[in-house]
Order: structure tokens, then sequence, then C-alpha cells
């Protein structure tokens, strides 16, 4: 599939409704995620044939791409009842079959490293402190081959200490800086939209 | 849920200790048909745990599966047709799923699990 069949593909579908600000509930925008999915199978081999985790999948925007690129299974999670019912319409409408799971992606148990690669847009942590690389941690702990994940550029030294150092990641580089545009979703958003800029990154997990 | 998801997951809830395989109590299950792929079925047979994956196929109403397999099953075409289709085609779409040590069930709704934890089982 071409990354503008993608592009176009992920412009329809359902975003968040009543968006909940204590979740940082933000769409991943058909832009940002077609090209993480797109660089993620067409420069490393990491979707088609593979067994893929969304975490904190909102409404299935990752993991329904990863599927359009020929992911053999995802999983979706999120804690979120109502993002996962607009997620499994997604998926429906597209005559995809993903799996989804309502849990806090920190309190799931898994059988080891059973995902090839995990994709998300974690929150950024702005509500509450950390949230995003707690994610990171779990995503290294299950993923065998890699993690892609979008982070503020701002904590790019922080992101790249701690994974290397504390989650024990073989390796973890920033492929490209992107711009997030922010839509005015909230009230105590003061300008129409906001661009800020963030990280999309690759890590290798360490084998076990 | 696919039975491949089911194959994963282990109950979470705190203290338990053997929280894998959860216990499917089936209601209704679906059956989605998708293309079969060799190769992948050959790596994920690495990764399945085969009792707990029969068991589950068996709760799901399915059961065409042999209890005993090694590498040379793989060959078999029959086998691997029969593999897929639990596997992957599937769909818990309600029930539950039951935590082995406590007993304590997480409903399954319109195919999706609720794992959310109460305030004392995180």
């Amino acid at each position: 599939m071409k990354l503008k069949q993608l592009e176009s593909l992920l412009g329809d579908l359902q975003q968040f409704s009543q968006p909940k600000i204590e979740l940082e509930q933000y769409p991943t925008g058909p832009h940002i995620t077609s090209r993480m999915l797109y660089t993620a199978e067409n420069s490393f081999g990491d979707v088609s044939n593979k067994v893929v985790a969304d975490f904190g999948c909102g409404c299935g925007t990752l993991g329904v791409a990863a599927a359009l690129l020929s992911a053999e299974h995802v999983v979706g999670i999120d804690i979120d009842p109502e993002s996962l019912e607009i997620a499994a319409l997604n998926a429906e409408e597209l005559e995809l079959y993903l799996d989804f799971i309502q849990s806090n992606v920190m309190d799931l148990e898994w059988r080891g490293q059973i995902f090839d690669t995990v994709v998300m847009n974690p929150p950024f942590g702005t509500r509450q402190k950390g949230v995003d690389m707690d994610f990171l941690h779990v995503a290294l702990k299950v993923a065998s081959q890699a993690v892609y994940s979008l982070h503020k550029t701002s904590t790019r030294d922080h992101v790249k200490r701690v994974a290397m150092r504390d989650f024990n990641a073989a390796s973890a580089e920033v492929l490209c800086e992107l711009r997030y545009d922010v839509p005015k979703l909230y009230k105590f958003h003061k300008k129409k939209e906001v661009d800020i800029a963030v990280d999309l990154w690759r890590f290798v997990p360490a084998s076990h | 849920m696919r039975l491949l998801t089911h194959n994963m997951l282990s109950s979470n809830i705190k203290g338990v200790t053997n929280g894998f395989p959860l216990r499917i109590e089936a209601e209704k299950v679906v059956e989605k048909t998708v293309e079969m792929n060799a190769d992948f079925l050959k790596k994920m047979f690495e990764k399945i745990q085969w009792k707990a994956f029969i068991d589950a196929s068996r709760a799901m109403g399915y059961t065409e599966l042999p209890e005993e397999v090694d590498p040379t099953t793989l060959e078999s075409d029959e086998f691997l047709s029969k593999f897929h289709h639990a596997l992957l085609e599937l769909h818990l779409e309600e029930g539950a799923l039951v935590c082995p040590e406590t007993g304590r069930r997480f409903p399954v709704n319109k195919g999706i699990p609720n794992m959310l934890l109460h305030e004392d089982e995180v």
C-alpha cells in the first residue's frame, strides 16, 4: 500500500467525540500515523506478518494502520471504554479484525516478549507525570523486535537516558521530528491550534 | 478476542502467582474468515502454550485440535488449517475470562475483555 493511500484511509477514521483531558486524549492524526507505520514497515520490516500491540490505542488509529499494512494480529489496549467502542467501529468499517482489551496498560500481565512490535502514542505526561515513560517501560518488556513511540522533543535527552539505562534498551533512536498539531479540543486551550514538536522514536528491546 | 490474545495474557491481580491461563466462559463465539499464512503459523507455534491453547479452543466449542503435537505435525496442511482456524478465526464475543487462582471474572462484551482492576487488586 502506498503512503498516500494509507494516509487517506486513516483520514476517514472516527475520532474522540468527547475527549477526556485526564487521559490526555488527543487524536493521532493521519499524517503522523501513516509516516510512523510506513517507516516501521518499509525501513525495518516490523509490521507485515507480525504480532503488533497498540498501547493506549484510543480510537485505534495506530493499530488500524498496522493492520492495513498487513500485520497478522493486532491488539489495542486502552482504559477508556468509549474510545474502544469507536476503535472497534473503525476496524469494522475497514473490515479489519483487531483485538481490543480494556485495561490500564501498566496493569496487564503478558507472557514474556510475546509481541513483535509495539506502536504507541502515549499520553505525554503533562497531566500525570512520567506516564509516557511508564508506557515505554512495559512496551520494552513485551516487544521482541521494536517499539515505536512519540515523545515531546523537549524530553529527548531524558527519554534516551531512561530507555538505555533504566529500561535496558539495546538502542534508542530518533527517526524524525514531527509537528503534532493539537486542535483546540479543550476549553483551557487559548489558541485555535498549537503545533508541538514530537520525536518519532524507534527502540530495540534487550533480548531475553 | 482471538485465542492468540488469550494465549498471551495472564491474570494481573496483585498477589496472584499462577495467573495463566485464564479460563474461558463462552456465551457467544463468532467465526470470521481470514487468509491463512503458513509461515506465521509455524512461527507462532513456537510461542504458543499448546495445552492452554487446546483447552481454550475446547471452551470455545472447537474440538478438532490434537492433544499431542510435534514439529512434523506442522508439515500437515490439514493440521495447519485447523490451527489457523482456532488461533485466528474464532472470536470470543460474549462471556468471561476467569482468573485460575482467585476465580475473579473479567467480563467480555462485544468481543472486548474488561481487565480493569479494582483498587484492592492493583
